[in-house]
């Protein structure tokens, strides 16, 4: 069958799919987007996690002919994602001004320097800049997931507890880094998105 | 394999009049995983995604209509006051992704033992509202489930919606896994004091072939709570009453053995939840100032 | 972070005025491409053409092979080839020290989900449904599962004909290896005891369970050859078992490392490398494989699950006399890297404590289990759950606190191991275990708030068990001790090829090795080695190939070790190569060129006193200087067979923990509060890593604790929840705050001082979650995983 459907903003087409297709094989296979990880294709890890009409789930466990005519947006497209946000709705950060985590806190994870090959030029999301300055990336396997889930869950709540960002990534299973980088990523993403208003 | 895309729910049900094999697939939390690990390959996939009506619920003077693939996250956010136990119980489903896109027409459909709505659908007490070419039926909800992965819907039939009563006292729900998120139930329970016909159900996951609910656990505490005036007077519980009445509970399962859990030890923690739950909910009952519903 | 640091070797202070070199925080090269989702694992390789590799799978685990049917399969429509056996081109079996186990099965299945039958098909539906047209006809054998039945007179043998180097020395034929250690006379000393403990420990089967399942792509090439892309922890050995299996000289079969997906011991053996390749090579075509995860429970080895029986006894004043074990573990259908497990776990069964008197033996099955092999802590993890155990049961029967027991036993520097061999650089566990008990307890009733509980917080989580009733708080310490790097006489070894030039104004290094960068972070620690030593800036690191020499396996904390030992090592020759160039062109300007040792710091050539003699860019012009050298530890001996003795191990590393859980004592679920961890990693090369391996590795321990265990069916040998839904993993929600406090105590024998650190807190967080649980409900727990059946004795 034909699928036709937005991803990262571009309209796409994909032909002969197998109507037993999942919508993460669409896009690793056929769209050339392979950013989503095949982790579990069981809805157990995350890792696969996209933004279908704005609402995160796990693209192992949307039949691909369900997305017709829909919006995807994946890894590959967060940055772009985010910053027609920001300039959609700029500021966004934490109105009340209280923070859940200082700035001064958040910061003592950003590492020294910049590396040789770390893709200068490369625009990132303020979440994906966090998590590589966090040192929340090892393996990198769920960091996509965790990206997409994370970036809404700061979309939704610009000052979110410990318990509300563990709740919000519990759908997302890292095997590497025993989370708690992770945690220091959104925490630091969440100050600097507060510190920008 | 075929790929049905009805645009109305009218289409869809031709649709699975015309094909009675199609499997319907909604939030393919189910569907899916058989399909990606190979286990089912049906002839037909009628994807209901595209028919908006599914997704809408309704407030009624005694009911909420909730439509079959309103997705437990909406439960949980908007319909907290009026459903309290299916709204706790969309909150243990699996990870926020899934929530995101299940409902509880892929629970009924699938009919599984371990599916997280069923103990609060059984304790709030509902009708599933049925429908084929043929016309539309309600189902009482104590005569859907009939076997292990099986149901009363006929082969033509699709899920429109739940009709299930809006609470008039407080519910409860909680369920064991091995993990704190993101698991599958070993076993689960659903309560509700229902004070305007004095009465409390109750429902029971993953510990019988079907879901259940604990009738002699439930008329046991219908007739202690009535001779001992508790409705009218809200004293607390005698423990004894609430003892008896989680041995009930427990007495009710008939579990089996599995790799995520013992039959003995999903008979222990039925009753363990149902003395907890009864606990919390009559506490609630009582309006005892602290609230024990529970946050998260 | 309170790093301690105490007596660097001298020989570290090279371009300490670099920026970016070694001991500072530096973000990863790989995390840009890793953020957007652009770097390329194996799964994500894509070729123009290609086909799609499938595996058909036992569903028995023994049974002769009656018969293979293929032809239904063949006929389908879009399949390219089918295989068995009988069309594998050369040798049928691999295997990393000893080739026993079949590319497909032929003749007999060993284990359930052994490969039998391959199919290449223009799209996976189509080759999954080849797959299952073929028929295969199985006449099933007893299973053989436990000690018992592998060793009963009448035992059907897993391996027929063994011709391995251990066959001889074993006391039967399904008994891999086995490893005595004798020293003192631990009959003797338990005279001397005043109490004595005596326990049966069960260690459930671990996965890996990395995110990136087995995966690649095989290219045929036109010289009749394979260019293979794949994840894997050891290029080399992987080659050296690939192409005896493809018939080909290994120059045919080039290796190239894709994006790996974690691994954690589980891509140390060979999984769809072969299958793939043969495929290429039949069919002209690319093929490429992808496991699912159901395949992949089924594609690699996994931890050993093992019986350990342990007696300690000690004195009233709290001094251990002796220590009698015996460790039995399960290897599974495959010999895989068994023996070697056996050594470590009879060589570290006891612990970091000085027990002169002990009577030690260790073996190894073949099973028709699932194969097991290497995972974090490769043997030692098993032994720590069991002797942590027996600490505390001393400690309670001498009514001592357990920290100041074990404090009161500790080995330190000096020590001399049951194997004879001294422990020649710092053991600081009496400090670890200081460290880990004086930090501060964690509030209580955390989950307490203005609204009510707070389910987060509580055991069962967001599934709403419990709001505080039932719920009893435990504190549990443990300790271990790992070896670091490749042991008993295993000639280990790595090689760098470095080169430096000027490239655009500016001298740069490029750094070549084969290492496998599986998420540890080698990539960094491999560019800030060559800063450090050749003082650029600008640090390119070549991709992982087989076109330099082997760096050895990315396993046994050993990486940072050998490979970047080997990077430093061919740095200093490079940097002696171009001072030899300075002073051949500025040696006659300036009398510092003779006279001076001479450093490369800030891309300048410096005197030690800090004078600039020259720029590297004039020194090097359009010259380059370009070395490949190995690198080797100090060599080990293999075990004596009788006795255990030999100085056997290259490096100890240790690690404490502190668990403080939570337990629903009535529904017997489990929340860990906080598994604070202390360790001594010699030299924090890049601290911010050394932090997220201690968590990372503190996790999986968390994870066989409470909920890790792969069920194999012990009357068919069937693996019973190869799946994610089934084999469950920590989530987020699981996990507590990991705070970390490590020390720097730099080896003398080690480049930079440096201690593998991987592995270390992967043994003790184990124990000490169970100690807390025990703490929190009294009960004994000889078991890990715990299970809430445990807890509440149901």
């Amino acid at each position: 069958m034909r699928v036709n459907f937005t991803v990262n903003g571009r309209p796409q087409e994909a032909d002969d799919v197998w109507e037993g297709e999942s919508l993460l094989y669409v896009l690793r296979e056929r769209m050339g987007l392979p950013g989503s990880k095949n982790a579990c294709e069981q809805g157990e890890c995350g890792s696969c996690t996209v933004r279908l009409d704005g609402v995160p789930v796990c693209s192992c466990l949307v039949a691909a002919g369900q997305v017709e005519g829909r919006e995807v947006t994946t890894v590959e497209g967060l940055a772009d994602y985010a910053k027609h946000r920001e300039s959609a709705h700029p500021g966004g950060g934490c109105a009340t001004g209280a923070c859940g985590t200082s700035l001064q806190d958040a910061q003592q994870w950003r590492a020294k320097g910049q590396d040789s090959q770390t893709g200068e030029g490369a625009e990132l999301s303020p979440i994906q800049q966090a998590f590589i300055d966090a040192g929340a990336v090892q393996c990198g396997f769920c960091t996509p997931g965790l990206l997409v889930a994370a970036d809404e869950l700061l979309e939704r709540n610009d000052t979110p507890s410990d318990a509300d960002i563990r709740e919000a990534l519990s759908g997302n299973l890292c095997r590497c880094t025993g989370y708690e980088k992770i945690l220091d990523a959104v925490r630091l993403a969440a100050a600097r998105q507060g510190e920008a208003v | 394999m075929d790929f049905l895309r009805p645009a109305s729910w009218e289409e869809a049900l031709a649709a699975k009049a015309e094909h009675p094999t199609a499997v319907p697939i909604a939030g393919g939390t189910d569907v899916m995983v058989e399909i990606n690990f190979d286990h089912r390959r049906p002839e037909y996939l009628l994807d209901l995604n595209r028919i908006g009506e599914l997704r809408e619920w309704e407030v009624g003077a005694d009911t909420v209509r909730l439509g079959a693939s309103v997705p437990y996250t909406d439960i949980m956010e908007n319909l907290r006051a009026e459903l309290p136990g299916l709204a706790l119980a969309s909150h243990t489903v699996a990870s926020p992704q899934i929530r995101n896109r299940g409902g509880v027409g892929g629970n009924l459909g699938t009919a599984s033992p371990a599916g997280d709505a069923h103990p609060a659908l059984l304790a709030a007490d509902c009708e599933v509202e049925a429908e084929s070419v043929r016309g539309s039926r309600l189902i009482p909800i104590d005569e859907f489930y009939t076997g292990v992965k099986r149901n009363a819907l006929a082969p033509d039939e699709l899920i429109r919606a739940v009709h299930i009563k809006k609470a008039d006292g407080p519910q409860q729900y909680s369920k064991v896994g091995t993990r704190n998120a993101m698991v599958i139930a070993v076993c689960a329970f659903g309560i509700a004091l229902h004070p305007e016909t004095r009465t409390v159900r109750t429902g029971i996951g993953s510990a019988a072939p079907t879901p259940i609910r604990a009738k002699a656990a439930e008329e046991f505490l219908n007739a202690a709570l009535e001779e001992g005036g508790f409705w009218d007077s809200k004293k607390i519980i005698t423990p004894s009453v609430a003892k008896q009445f989680a041995e009930l509970a427990s007495g009710a399962a008939n579990p089996i053995d599995d790799v995520r859990g013992t039959a003995n030890y999903r008979r222990h923690a039925v009753g363990i939840m149902a003395r907890r739950t009864l606990g919390w909910t009559w506490e609630s009952y009582r309006g005892a100032g602290r609230s024990t519903e529970g946050v998260a | 972070m309170a790093g301690t640091t105490t007596g660097i070797p001298a020989n570290v202070t090279q371009g300490s005025q670099t920026k970016g070199g070694v001991g500072e925080s530096m973000l990863r090269p790989d995390g840009t491409l890793k953020v957007t989702g652009e770097f390329a694992y194996s799964s994500d390789m894509w070729h123009e053409e290609m086909l799609w590799g499938q595996a058909l799978r036992s569903t028995v685990a023994h049974a002769e092979i009656v018969s293979i049917d293929t032809s239904e399969a063949l006929a389908l429509s879009g399949v390219y080839a089918v295989l068995t056996a009988d069309d594998l081109p050369a040798a049928k079996n691999y295997g990393m020290e000893y080739q026993d186990t079949p590319v497909l099965a032929y003749g007999k299945v060993r284990h359930h989900g052994e490969p039998i039958a391959l199919v290449a098909a223009d799209h996976p539906e189509t080759a999954r449904r080849a797959a299952a047209k073929i028929k295969i006809e199985y006449r099933e054998l007893p299973v053989i599962t436990d000690e018992a039945s592998a060793t009963a007179p009448d035992a059907v043998l897993v391996h027929e004909n063994r011709g391995d180097h251990h066959a001889g020395h074993v006391p039967h034929p399904n008994i891999v290896h086995r490893q005595p250690i004798i020293r003192g006379n631990a009959a003797e000393a338990a005279k001397r005891a005043d109490v004595i403990v005596k326990g049966e420990y069960t260690f459930g089967m671990q996965d890996q369970a990395f995110l990136g399942p087995e995966s690649g792509l095989a290219v045929p090439a036109e010289d009749g050859g394979v260019d293979l892309y794949v994840a894997t922890q050891w290029l080399h050995s992987d080659l050296k078992q690939i192409a005896p299996c493809l018939g080909l000289p290994e120059e045919k079969v080039r290796m190239t490392m894709a994006g790996v997906g974690g691994a954690f011991g589980g891509r140390e053996d060979i999984s769809m490398q072969i299958l793939a390749s043969v495929l290429a090579l039949r069919t002209g075509k690319p093929v490429k494989m992808v496991y699912n995860r159901y395949e992949s429970f089924f594609g690699h080895v996994h931890r050993h699950p093992a019986k350990l029986y342990y007696e300690h006894g000690a004195t009233k004043d709290g001094k251990i006399t002796h220590m009698k074990c015996k460790i039995v573990l399960d290897g599974g259908a495959y010999m895989s890297s068994t023996p070697s497990v056996v050594g470590n776990a009879s060589s570290l069964s006891v612990g970091p404590y000085v027990i002169d008197d002990v009577d030690i033996e260790a073996i190894g099955l073949y099973t028709n289990n699932p194969p097991c092999g290497a995972m974090r802590g490769f043997g030692a993890v098993q032994a720590c759950f069991a002797y942590e155990a027996q600490m505390d049961k001393l400690a309670a029967k001498l009514g001592m606190d357990p920290v100041e027991f074990r404090q009161k036993n500790a080995m330190e520097q000096g020590t001399i191991m049951p194997t004879g061999q001294p422990v020649d650089s710092p053991a600081p566990v009496a400090e670890l275990l200081r460290r880990v008990k004086a930090r501060p307890m964690p509030p209580e009733r955390q989950w307490e708030s203005s609204e009510g509980a707070d389910v987060r917080a509580l055991p069962g989580g967001l599934s709403n068990t419990t709001h505080g009733e039932g719920v009893v708080r435990g504190v549990g310490y443990a300790v271990g001790i790992k070896n670091v790097g490749f042991s008993e006489g295993f000639d280990d070894y790595s090689t760098a090829k470095i080169r430096i030039e000027v490239i655009n104004g500016e001298a740069v290094a490029t750094v070549h090795t084969a290492a496998a960068e599986v998420g540890q972070g080698g990539v960094t620690i491999h560019a800030q080695i060559a800063r450090t030593e050749l003082g650029v800036q600008q640090v390119t690191i070549a991709p992982a190939d087989t076109q330099v020499g082997s760096a050895g396996s990315t396993s046994a904390g050993r990486q940072t070790y050998m490979t970047g030992g080997a990077i430093k090592n061919s740095c200093e020759i490079v940097r002696e190569k171009v001072l030899e160039i300075g002073r051949r062109k500025f040696g006659s300007y300036h009398p510092a060129w003779a006279s001076a040792e001479l450093l490369l710091e800030g891309g300048k050539v410096v005197t030690d006193g800090g004078e600039a003699l020259a720029s590297l860019v004039d020194v090097l012009e359009d010259e380059a200087v370009e070395v490949e050298e190995e690198f080797r530890h100090r060599p080990t001996e293999a075990f004596d067979l009788r006795t255990g003795q030999g100085n056997g191990h290259v490096q100890y590393a240790f690690a404490a923990h502190r668990a403080v859980v939570e337990v629903d004592t009535e529904l017997g679920l489990v929340k860990v509060i906080e598994l604070a961890c202390a360790q001594d990693v010699g030299k924090a090369v890049n601290p911010l890593s050394v932090i997220g391996q201690i968590q990372g590795g503190t996790t999986q321990g968390l994870g066989v604790a409470v909920m890790e265990e792969i069920i194999v069916d012990p009357k068919t040998a069937k693996v019973k929840n190869p799946s994610f839904t089934d084999y469950l993993l920590p989530t987020i929600l699981d996990t507590p705050t990991i705070p970390v406090d490590y020390l720097e105590l730099a080896d003398p024998h080690a480049p930079y001082g440096v201690r593998g650190i991987g592995e270390a807190p992967t043994l003790s967080s184990t124990p000490a979650v169970l100690a807390a649980i025990r703490a929190a409900t009294g009960l004994e727990l000889n078991k890990t995983p715990v299970r809430p059946e445990h807890l509440t004795g149901t």
